[in-house]
């Protein structure tokens, strides 16, 4: 039985501390690459920005290409509204982060990794180097040519979007590029690319440490592992914690609610919206056959009470994506901001209520059509909040 | 191969095949709209989706490859409604003043409308942006039309290499043109105006002119003389609806006639004068370089008639000046004759004569602003007009081109040969000058069927070419045995490798001709639209054989050129021919 002060049970791989990083980085680039490559692939570790895409395939893949030239790189360009997990590795186990992007590079063979910094976490930039030069000097020590440095972005989320982030590090404007080709095959530069998110090298590190099998014994089928949580909103409890994937979010809100929670933002702006109603039946994790309504989420965690108003909500979403749209394909350029003048249109009355319906047909458009995931994602939260709040939209 | 399914149709297409392609081969049509043949890979207005079995969301037609078994739907019920959308969307950003848009009927989005079939709509909401630029003399940029399909920034960065035009600022208050508080007029725009060929809308257009022209020949106490050059003919017919490469040579020269110009003149003849004093020129700088022992000669020569390029170059390569030829484009010389030889031949006070120039050419009404093109404080040219320009004046004047009867050019700056008239394409300007100073050379014809240089024509970015010099005439004996290389280029960017050859001095040319516009004259900016390869093919198979169809050949047996010299100029370089027809260029700064 969970202990009453926490129903759900505590992982603490991430943050537990990193001082044998020599050893592990040592040991494991002397394990031949195909062995580290059926470790991850065997700890069945996901994409932890939230795309879920699993690791172990993507460094494999990326090893399979025949070129001399490679990169590894870490976006860290943590932008998604409601997530603060990636900044808190950074600043307490920065090492972690190093290690793995050099065992990649030891594996897919490339010699020079980048971590791609979000604008707004300038201040992490000298304690970070330090730790990337404590880490040069050790793998001058043992001869092992790997050098990482750091790319600072300028503050804009589309740039997390890994070829808009490519497009960005290359001087040129952040927009994502179309797929295929995917960095695997044509990344940074136009070389195959591993760009893996700041926590998944994180857990790499401790998959390095213990084995595929203490990670894979945690979460459940097609969600293994743990993953670190944002938790922000109307909750007691706000802050950063790491739990088991697989979890209810009923769960979830008993633990991290107020006792008044109407709903809850899974994956943050470009995320799903749950209402109350939902919660039984939502586990948090990645898609999965057997699974139910899973969601998957880069951490990010919004709980809402009965004093918010969903109308509120989706307006600052949408200011949010008209905003923070790259301005490339029609969908999303054009849709966020006629998505943000409808909803308006209807609460002032100047649109009837059915107006929203069309609205939907226009979400529905530009999670079809739209270029990249930021455009398609926005009909996630539309389409919950309107459907399951019609009323707050209209009155 | 790669075998796929579209709409239930089994297709084989080679690897590395669009979608959209594809269904192109097997005529098969996809609604599109940012498209653009052979170069655009963006994908950004979203009009070409189509549904692949399996996959996800739609996807764009346009940059997605086609793979081993695919089955596509380019009308299923999804795409159908999410085209609709899309389009609805375009609609809501873009101003519905359709009547009195100068692309009325002439509108990409129009002809979209007509195939999507939209008759509702629904998402009317905010317009993003409503800055009009016209600072520019050449082209004017109205940004509530833009549709930012970003077809003009693909030109400008990667067909021109300009890179001027480009998205600036985000999401929905993203804008397409020069940084935010720079003006075309005062930035690195070379007026080349490829990016109005390619605006799908009105967002760009040439500056318009004919208000000027209009009043000029209202006006009873003036003299309008007007000229028109080679590549105007080649093209004018397609805004009257006649296949594209249709000569129309004698009904433009009636049209003219009809809109009340006093003179109608040619600019090929000027075309003959340049091809006497480029080569003159030419001649003496290479005497320069291997008959001399100072060896102060600056090979290689490049040709200045394309004002686009001028522009570009002293922005770009200020150091490299003294390469280009002295030469006024062929339009200038004529304006400064007219104003001079004409005014003084016919009596007429040249401060009351009005030259208006036709022209392919958008750069060409910066042109006639900078200050060098002015001589006894008169402009050389007062207005120039573009084909669209003409095509436009022309229906407004009730004039029924297609019936017109052929008419004339007048005399005395009318007389052209078929060296002139092949200035309008790429390649025919160095032809034309090898006919000449061959001959001067030499004593004998040009080598090569027709007069022709083959591998100096068709539309390859650089061309080159190598004519070894046997038997000069003694004044030439020099040049025994030496082997004269050439390269031609049409597009800024082909002008680009060649200019950092000659920085690098590796260049191993004695003579280049470079056109602004890929494929030379024929397709300027101020020519008639749509404007792909196979059109630009056409247009210059036309001016070929406008060239072939006369019996006057070369621009040194020209009678009415032969006349100029005896009456007027002198010889070719000099006094008066320095004072008219030649130019100097000016050091811009490079952003």
């Amino acid at each position: 039985m969970p202990s009453p002060a926490y129903l759900l049970k505590r992982v603490d791989f991430i943050f537990k501390d990193e001082k044998d990083w020599k050893e592990i980085l040592k040991n494991s680039i002397n394990r031949p690459a195909h062995e580290l490559i059926n470790e991850l692939i065997s700890s069945e570790l996901k994409g932890r920005g939230g795309a879920g895409f699993p690791t172990g395939l993507k460094w494999k893949l990326t090893a399979e290409v025949d070129d001399s030239i490679k990169y590894v790189i870490c976006n860290a360009d943590e932008g998604e509204p409601g997530t603060f997990k990636d900044r808190e590795i950074l600043s307490k186990v920065p090492l972690k982060v190093l290690t793995s992007m050099a065992v990649c590079g030891h594996v897919i063979g490339s010699k020079e990794g980048y971590i791609y910094l979000r604008g707004e976490y300038f201040f992490l930039q000298p304690e970070l180097n330090k730790s990337i030069r404590e880490f040069k000097d050790y793998c001058n020590e043992i001869n092992f040519d790997f050098t990482i440095r750091i790319f600072m972005g300028s503050g804009a989320y589309i740039c997390g979007e890994e070829t808009a982030l490519f497009e960005s590090m290359e001087g040129k404007r952040g927009e994502p590029r179309n797929k295929p080709p995917f960095p695997s095959t044509y990344g940074y530069m136009g070389k195959p690319t591993v760009i893996n998110n700041v926590e998944t090298l994180a857990h790499c590190y401790t998959i390095f440490e213990y084995g595929s099998k203490r990670f894979y014994d945690l979460g459940v089928q097609y969600s293994r592992g743990s993953k670190l949580f944002s938790v922000s909103g109307d909750t007691p409890k706000p802050g950063i914690y790491e739990l088991e994937l697989g979890m209810s979010l009923v769960d979830f809100v008993d633990e991290f609610g107020d006792g008044d929670t109407k709903a809850v933002q899974v994956g943050g702006a470009s995320g799903f919206l749950v209402p109350r109603k939902g919660f039984r039946e939502t586990t948090i994790g990645f898609q999965g056959k057997l699974t139910g309504i899973s969601l998957p989420t880069g951490g990010s965690m919004m709980l809402f009470n009965s004093s918010r108003s969903m109308y509120n909500v989706l307006d600052n979403y949408l200011e949010f994506f008209r905003e923070e749209s790259c301005g490339q394909c029609t969908p999303c350029r054009v849709g966020c901001q006629q998505l943000l003048n409808g909803i308006k249109a209807v609460k002032r009355g100047e649109k009837n209520a059915l107006y929203l319906n069309k609205l939907m047909r226009l979400t529905e458009t530009m999670q079809y059509t739209a270029k990249c995931g930021l455009g398609q994602s926005v009909a996630n939260s539309f389409s919950a909040i309107v459907e399951n709040f019609r009323e707050e939209m209209i009155y | 191969m790669i075998n796929l399914t579209i709409n239930n149709k089994k297709l084989q297409v080679e690897e590395g095949t669009t979608i959209f392609e594809a269904a192109k081969l097997n005529n098969i049509l996809i609604p599109h709209f940012c498209y653009m043949e052979n170069v655009h890979q963006i994908g950004s207005c979203r009009i070409c989706v189509v549904e692949v079995e399996g996959g996800k969301t739609l996807m764009a037609s346009c940059v997605t490859p086609a793979t081993e078994g695919m089955i596509v739907h380019t009308n299923s019920e999804r795409v159908r409604d999410v085209r609709k959308v899309i389009f609805e969307l375009m609609l809501s950003d873009h101003p519905k003043e359709c009547l009195s848009c100068w692309r009325n009927q002439n509108c990409e989005l129009q002809d979209l409308g007509n195939l999507i079939q939209l008759h509702e709509f629904r998402y009317e909401g905010a317009k993003s942006k409503d800055v009009i630029d016209s600072s520019s003399p050449s082209i004017v940029r109205d940004s509530s039309k833009c549709i930012l399909c970003r077809r003009c920034v693909t030109v400008c960065n990667e067909i021109q290499g300009v890179g001027l035009m480009n998205p600036h600022h985000r999401g929905f208050s993203t804008f397409i043109g020069p940084s935010e508080d720079e003006l075309l007029g005062e930035s690195v725009c070379t007026n080349c105006g490829q990016c109005v060929l390619v605006c799908p809308v009105g967002a760009l257009k040439e500056k318009d002119s004919t208000a000027a022209v209009w009043e000029a020949l209202y006006d009873k106490s003036r003299t309008v003389v007007v000229q028109t050059a080679p590549a105007v003919r080649a093209a004018l017919g397609e805004v009257f609806a006649y296949e594209p490469g249709t000569l129309v040579t004698g009904k433009m020269a009636a049209a003219l006639h009809q809109l009340g110009f006093d003179y109608v003149f040619d600019t090929n003849f000027a075309a003959d004068l340049t091809i006497m004093e480029e080569g003159s020129e030419f001649l003496e700088r290479v005497t320069n370089a291997f008959n001399t022992k100072e060896k102060n000669h600056v090979l290689p020569m490049i040709t200045s008639c394309s004002p686009g390029w001028i522009k570009f170059m002293e922005h770009r390569y200020p150091d490299q000046l003294a390469h280009l030829s002295s030469c006024k484009s062929p339009h200038m010389m004529l304006g400064a004759l007219t104003k001079t030889y004409f005014a003084e031949k016919m009596n007429i006070d040249p401060a009351k004569l009005f030259v208006v120039s036709v022209m392919p050419c958008t750069a060409k009404k910066f042109e006639i602003t900078r200050p060098e093109m002015f001589s006894n404080g008169l402009a050389d040219v007062d207005a120039v007009i573009t084909t669209r320009e003409l095509g436009r004046m022309i229906k407004d004047a009730g004039i029924d081109f297609r019936s017109l009867e052929d008419g004339e050019f007048d005399s005395p700056l009318g007389l052209s040969s078929g060296a002139a008239d092949i200035f309008g394409t790429t390649g025919g300007v160095m032809e034309a000058a090898l006919r000449t100073v061959y001959e001067l050379v030499t004593g004998r014809e040009l080598p090569g069927i027709k007069l022709h240089i083959k591998p100096l024509s068709g539309l390859n970015r650089i061309k080159t070419a190598e004519l070894k010099i046997e038997n000069p005439l003694p004044a030439y004996s020099f040049l025994n045995g030496v082997t004269v290389k050439v390269a031609v280029t049409s597009g800024l960017k082909g002008a680009a490798e060649l200019l950092e050859q000659i920085k690098n001095g590796t260049s191993p040319y004695h003579f280049i001709e470079i056109m602004g516009c890929p494929g030379g004259c024929i397709s300027g900016g101020g020519q008639p639209r749509p404007v792909n390869d196979a059109i630009r093919t056409l247009r210059l198979e036309a001016i070929y054989r406008e060239d072939e169809g006369k019996l006057l050949r070369k621009s040194h047996e020209n009678e009415d050129i032969q006349m100029l010299y005896r009456d007027f100029l002198g010889a070719p370089l000099g006094h008066k021919s320095h004072e008219l027809l030649h130019t100097v260029y000016a050091q811009r700064s490079k952003n």
